[in-house]
């Protein structure tokens, strides 16, 4: 993968002020899905700006998380309240990089160029988005036809083109070559110094301790911990949490 | 039963002929049949969109309503039509019964439900793996329905080729409202009756290989496009 390339200063201006969508207040969330229970009794405070890594294994909730947060689905039980905001409000303001990407059937660049017209924003930023997430020799190619990781790079573009106050990316470095994770490490850097909220499910550790300002630990449907990266890596609370980083927490 | 090649070798002398007459039904086929194919795709293609993403109730009934329009009879649908446009019609006064017009409207009426319905499903199972992205796009309902049918448009072009060979292999309702009038409103499948009544099978037989001739031609175009489409993984 190319060096990623700055996004020109043009594309990082100061987005139309409005009132803040941070912090992020949950209280008692819930969620059940066909009778199981997937999440339960979730508090959680997240305050204005930072990178929060959340982890946990496998079936743990996370994907589900993300999806209450962005307002895609609705909670069974408790508030989710960004701010004084429901979340399906503020979903314009935020955006979702799937863990599974679904690419339109266009080229790459109809599929950055989609979400542009439809949000109303400048449809030229097209070539830079790709350009950023070093997709640009890639343009014109069907974007079912990209590997992998290529998918996830242009559902990261799709996703920065909104230039969102809050980014969720679920695994957006799953199946990347080491390179390419450490291409999209540095967006996601740059997005956070630039003020964009991120919120990033990881299960790579190294990964978590690189980016993390305070890491967020679920289990079994519920927050095990939540606390400051460092403390999380340096001496984690719960024992779910020590014999997760041991690699030794299997569900 | 008159010999089968003999009707092959007379279809190959009318078409090398050029005959007049013969270009003049296939032509008046085909003009009518596409006519009514776009029309169906104006009216059936939104249609199917917008009942493919919405949830109301009642959906359920409405789905298959769709469903069982598909199965019209065209002579009944040809029976409406001329009621409706006969002189003693409420729209008797447009003067359109035995007019192409009538035609293109019957079949119209006979393929849009084929069109609503067809799409309805290709559109919903498309919808099905766009959904929670484009809800995370905060797109409007209007937008849902336009990338839906960009998306599936290769899909919704087999759609289209299903509703147009229903109606150009319809005899019922086009011969109730057409009239099956020489140079005026006889197409390939009124003209192929009528010889056969008349008992020039083979004439029948050979316009029937035209006709045939045709609806595969049309196919083979749609197949070539769909499978360049598969190529670029857009189906
Ligand atoms: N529609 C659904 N109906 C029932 N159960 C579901 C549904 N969707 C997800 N689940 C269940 O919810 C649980 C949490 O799923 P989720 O996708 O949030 O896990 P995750 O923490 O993201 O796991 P992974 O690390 O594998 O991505 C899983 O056990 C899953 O089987
Ligand atoms: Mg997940």
């Amino acid at each position: 993968m190319s060096e990623a390339r700055p996004l020109p200063a043009s594309l990082a201006t100061a987005r139309a002020v409005a009132v803040p969508i941070l912090p992020l207040r949950l209280r008692g969330v819930g969620l059940r899905l066909g009778g199981a229970v997937i999440l339960d009794g979730v508090d959680l405070d997240l305050g204005a700006g930072g990178c929060t890594m959340v982890m946990g294994p496998n079936g743990a909730g996370k994907s589900q998380l993300l999806k209450l947060l962005h307002g895609l689905t609705a909670p069974s039980a408790g508030t989710i309240d960004w701010n004084g905001h429901a979340p399906q409000a503020v979903r314009a303001r935020q955006a979702l990089v799937f863990q599974k990407p679904v690419l339109l059937r266009r080229s790459v660049a109809a599929n950055v160029d989609f979400v542009l017209r439809a949000r109303g924003l400048d449809r030229s930023r097209v070539s830079a988005l790709l350009d950023h997430v070093g997709l640009a020799h890639k343009a014109a190619q069907p974007a079912r036809h990209l590997s992998g990781g290529e998918a996830q790079r242009l559902a990261l573009a799709r996703a920065l083109a909104t230039d969102p106050e809050i980014l969720f990316l679920d695994e957006p470095t799953a199946s990347l070559d080491p390179a390419s994770v450490q291409a999209i490490e540095r967006i996601v850097a740059r997005a956070r110094e630039g003020g964009t909220r991120v919120i990033f499910v990881t299960h790579d550790i190294g990964q978590a301790r690189r980016l993390a300002d305070d890491v967020v630990f679920l289990h079994r449907g519920r927050v095990a911990e939540h606390g400051p990266a460092r403390d999380f890596f340096r001496q984690p609370r719960t024992e779910a949490a020590r014999r997760f980083l041991d690699g030794q927490l299997v569900v | 039963m008159q010999n089968i090649a003999e009707a092959f070798s007379l279809a190959f002398a009318l078409v090398l002929s050029g005959d007049a007459d013969l270009f003049e039904i296939v032509a008046l086929s085909l003009q009518v049949s596409l006519t009514a194919t776009l029309l169906s795709c104006l009216i059936g293609l939104p249609l199917g969109a917008l009942v493919a993403i919405a949830r109301f109730p009642g959906r359920g009934a409405v789905l298959v309503v769709m469903n069982a329009l598909m199965g019209l009879p065209p002579v009944v649908v040809g029976l409406l039509v001329y009621l409706h446009l006969s002189r003693s019609g409420p729209l008797g006064f447009l003067g359109l019964l035995y007019t192409p017009t009538a035609m293109i409207i019957a079949q119209t009426i006979l393929i849009a439900p084929i069109v609503a319905a067809l799409s309805r499903q290709v559109l919903e199972d498309l919808h099905g793996e766009y959904a929670e992205q484009f809800r995370s796009f905060c797109l409007t309902r209007r937008q849902i329905v336009r990338a839906l049918l960009w998306d599936g448009r290769y899909s919704l072009l087999t759609v289209g080729l299903a509703g147009f060979g229903r109606a150009v292999a319809e005899v019922g309702a086009v011969m109730i409202v057409g009239g099956n009038i020489d140079h005026l409103t006889r197409v390939m499948t009124t003209a192929i009756a009528l010889e056969t009544s008349r008992g020039e099978l083979a004439l029948a037989l050979a316009l029937g290989i035209v006709l045939l001739v045709i609806a595969l031609g049309v196919n083979a175009g749609v197949q070539a496009l769909r499978m360049s489409a598969v190529r670029q993984a857009y189906v």
